[in-house]
């Protein structure tokens, strides 16, 4: 099967000469539908720009991005900015909602901008709303929702219509750990339905939620968690694990 | 974690059999702490002999015995109920010796050594979160109690991150391999026998 994501010997240099920067230094990640990766790492550690180029919103400076099989590089802009507000969600720490824009029009705006008429762009926004359980704040503005739920509305606009890769910015934000782990539970349903999921972030107990750890460090990916998380056992594991 | 205590605690609810208490106590923290039946009895006959439990048939035996708490027991129970847990650090933190021996071994990159532990861990706290994630969500005993667990874990984690970036940021302060003349350990913290 096609990996949603690829990333192939991937680097990133910002500067160049006595302030040149590595962030990313060849880069190789696979992430499949249906499987939640995190990466995890320090701060500096490259973890957001290897966010961004996974969604395109950056060029890496050496190896290949493949989304849905297919090389960024070999795309036009054009082509590029379609697979985005098409194929691939983001989700980051301050939420970045519209403050004009109502919930439901938050929700819908990919699809507007994919050239959706307004009214099924508003009922498939609805459907993602309802999905995340705050399709009764469909009317409201941002500035009237709590913090649990503007991140509710902004994973709702990361999944609406037919995405198929979610990527997300320590996505828990400054939400208490109960609000912060519902945002986790809500990305797990999401890749449990088909999507392939990203998640960078400096926190185990948000990471613990993936199937798949990848550790960054320097720019490297340097170590990755063995096996996805099972049935089998703790309980097995005695009184005191 | 005191099953002395959990075991009243059962008990202050009504009169229980053996058997009854240790699949209550299991269910209620999830199935994360199992017990044997043996330290069930045990247990229960400890409180018995301190007179915070009593049986309905003290000559009696088997899983068939019920048993009930006692005046004594209910207080034992709320003085423990407010009584702070022991929260000073083990007398030796393996981890953390493991990580003190290795800045100290020439050969050793400690930074992989952390590494291995970090991945240990969190491939640990993954196990923890599948359960919770796969519980219903009404499950509030097993959700306490995998926080437990996961917070305890994260702070291990948390301490590894803090120790890598101490290890990169002045590693020329490790300390020296053979001191010319040996520090008085001022501070015994976490190394006492």
């Amino acid at each position: 099967m096609t990996a949603v994501l690829e990333l192939r010997r991937v680097s990133k240099v910002y500067g160049s000469g006595p302030t040149e920067v590595h962030a990313l230094r060849e880069v190789d990640l696979e992430v499949g539908g249906s499987e939640l990766v995190a990466v995890m790492g320090p701060s500096g550690s490259g973890k957001s720009t290897l966010l961004t180029i996974a969604g395109s919103l950056e060029e890496p400076t050496g190896g290949e991005v493949l989304v849905g099989g297919s090389a960024l590089s070999g795309m036009t802009r054009n082509q590029r900015a379609r697979l985005r507000r098409r194929w691939i969600g983001y989700v980051f720490q301050d939420f970045n909602l519209l403050a004009g824009l109502t919930a439901v029009e938050n929700a819908a705006l990919p699809l507007e901008l994919d050239g959706v008429g307004q009214r099924a762009a508003r009922t498939t926004g609805l459907a993602a709303l309802e999905e995340l359980g705050v399709a009764d704040r469909a009317a409201r503005y941002p500035d009237e929702l709590s913090g649990g739920e503007r991140q509710r509305v902004a994973i709702a606009r990361a999944v609406v219509g037919d995405r198929r890769l979610l990527l997300a910015d320590e996505p828990t934000g400054a939400l208490d750990s109960v609000n912060g782990e519902g945002v986790m539970r809500l990305l797990r349903a999401a890749c449990k339905r088909g999507l392939a999921g990203v998640v960078v972030t400096h926190d185990a107990q948000l990471a613990s939620w993936a199937d798949r750890v990848v550790f960054l460090r320097d720019g490297r990916v340097v170590d990755q968690t063995a096996r996805p998380p099972g049935a089998e056992s703790l309980l097995t594991r005695g009184p005191n694990p | 974690m005191s099953v002395r205590h959990a075991l009243l605690a059962l008990l202050s609810e009504g009169p229980k059999y053996g058997l009854q208490l240790r699949q209550e106590f299991e269910a209620r923290t999830g199935e994360v702490w199992p017990l044997n039946v043996g330290q069930v009895y045990t247990t229960l006959q400890r409180l018995e002999r301190d007179g915070l439990a009593e049986s309905d048939d003290p000559e009696g035996d088997g899983p068939q015995k019920g048993f009930r708490i006692t005046a004594a027991g209910d207080r034992e129970l709320a003085q423990w109920l407010r009584t702070p847990p022991e929260a000073t650090s083990p007398p030796r933190d393996e981890l953390v010796i493991k990580v003190l021996v290795a800045t100290r071994m020439p050969g050793v990159d400690v930074h992989e050594l952390i590494q291995v532990h970090r991945r240990h861990l969190v491939e640990l706290m993954q196990q923890y979160t599948y359960l919770k994630a796969e519980a219903p969500e009404h499950d509030v005993g097993l959700a306490l109690v995998v926080d437990a667990e996961l917070f305890r874990l994260e702070a291990v984690v948390r301490w590894l991150d803090a120790a890598d970036a101490r290890l990169v940021q002045l590693p020329a302060a490790l300390p020296a391999a053979a001191p010319a003349v040996a520090p008085r350990p001022a501070r015994r913290v976490g190394v006492r026998r």
